[in-house]
């Protein structure tokens, strides 16, 4: 088919004329008002900061503190428990663990910081050892979905309804801090117990298979003016959180007085939880 | 045109094999689902108002948090927003069309009235066959230990 010019200029003419009339026929199929209709806010109680971070006391750990807070923080975001899982191997049970924060060894959490005749005083204690809500978070950049993100307040977060699964992040965080579900975390006889046999905390969802999930800061308890799990949970301010631009919180009184020491800091990823020792 | 009988032939039985699940359903329409409102925490609302649940619904005494067309009808929009709020900002209060403050919450703030969720949720969607992942992660009234007495007998 040829057409002159005139007439393809025509028919371009008259398809535009017909689109432009056609856009609000198309919108009349939109019901009203689909965008933000009202306003959000925070609560009133809400605890809000500029940099949140923590501050953990490493000359105050013992096994009892370590398993307290494991446990606290455990049940508050209903974490399954693959070890306890009879019939599961050991091996299988070990990488399917979902850890939100757990004990580590001196040598594993600060592999740059051992040198020869140490104090066993530091050494030989358990480190607790968490997601560290980098200011520069390798897992944020790689996520391909912006399922995990940073906060304004530095947290770095987790949208669980948007991950994909992809474990891109597991690579990326050099703590490993973020643990995959590769079985459904929920009891599959009893849904109201989670797999490993702790009950479902009515307060807080519980994750699904496919997603990849890590500690929150405890966001959640932070938005209704609670301290998180792991710091409420310690009689005896082992662990310490509070605003880092504020030189008066707990955190930055802490960090004052003591010498205090990061987690593998060359990597460049900024963490923001400091242990004092 | 070559193989009229054929050619027209084909594309009768074509027509009918395509079309066939508008015809072999014509006069089969599964009714509406009426969704029911008749949950503990609704009623004791409908009572604070001095008025029965059907009443009060009809004179609009007890409210969702938006207009009831738009809830019926942008019910999953406005829970994405609600999830992006809560999720990505760490904003949690919404501020309602009735002039009233709730908390983002499916599980703590829908629910919490509709603890009917089969009757409520499940009726409609599995009606339209969506099956929306909510309760993969989200706990069911049921599981949060708050559905109405007549659905944990079911």
């Amino acid at each position: 088919m040829s057409a002159t010019r005139r007439e393809f200029l025509k028919i371009a003419g008259i398809a535009a004329a017909a689109g432009a009339a056609a856009t609000p026929a198309f919108a009349s199929f939109i019901p009203g008002n689909i965008l933000w209709p009202r306003g959000e806010s925070k609560r009133d109680e809400a605890y809000t900061a500029k940099r949140w971070a923590m501050v953990i006391d490493l000359a105050k750990l013992d096994q009892k503190v370590v398993e307290t807070v494991r446990e606290a923080c455990h049940a508050a975001h209903n974490v399954p428990d693959f070890l306890k899982v009879a019939g599961m191997g050991a091996g299988e049970a070990k990488r399917s663990e979902i850890k939100w924060i757990w004990p580590a060894k001196y040598e594993s959490a600060f592999p740059n910081d051992m040198n020869e005749h140490m104090s066993a005083n530091v050494t030989q204690r358990p480190v607790l050892v968490m997601c560290n809500h980098c200011d520069n978070p390798s897992c944020v950049r790689v996520c391909p979905t912006k399922a995990t993100f940073q906060r304004a307040d530095g947290l770095v977060l987790m949208d669980y309804h948007r991950c994909i699964g992809c474990r891109f992040c597991m690579a990326a965080c050099p703590y490993g801090s973020r643990s995959f579900n590769w079985y459904d975390p929920r009891d599959a006889k009893d849904p109201k117990t989670l797999v490993g046999g702790r009950a479902v905390d009515p307060g807080f969802p519980t994750r699904t298979k496919g997603v990849v999930e890590k500690c929150n800061f405890c966001a959640e308890r932070l938005a209704r003016g609670e301290a998180p799990a792991c710091v409420a949970a310690c009689k005896n301010n082992e662990m310490v959180f509070g605003d880092l631009s504020d030189p008066e919180s707990p955190a930055r009184r802490l960090l004052r007085e003591r010498y205090s020491v990061r987690r593998k800091p060359e990597m460049g990823t900024g963490p923001q939880v400091y242990y004092v020792i | 045109m070559y193989d009229k009988g054929k050619v027209i032939t084909g594309l009768a039985i074509f027509f009918l094999v395509f079309t066939f699940p508008f015809w072999s359903n014509i006069g089969k329409t599964a009714p509406m689902p009426e969704r029911s409102l008749d949950t503990p925490v609704l009623q004791e609302m409908a009572r604070e108002a001095g008025l029965d649940l059907e009443q009060a619904l009809k004179e609009g005494a007890i409210n969702c948090v938006e207009d009831k067309d738009y809830i019926v009808s942008q019910h999953m929009h406005l829970l994405n927003l609600w999830r992006d709020s809560v999720v990505r900002s760490g904003n949690r209060m919404y501020a309602g069309a009735f002039g009233k403050r709730h908390e983002m919450s499916l599980s703590k703030s829908c629910m919490n009235c509709h603890s009917n969720k089969k009757d409520f949720c499940d009726r409609c969607h599995n009606y339209m066959n969506v099956n929306p992942y909510c309760w993969d992660c989200h706990l069911t009234p049921e599981q949060m230990g708050t559905a109405s007495d007549a659905e944990v007998k079911q």
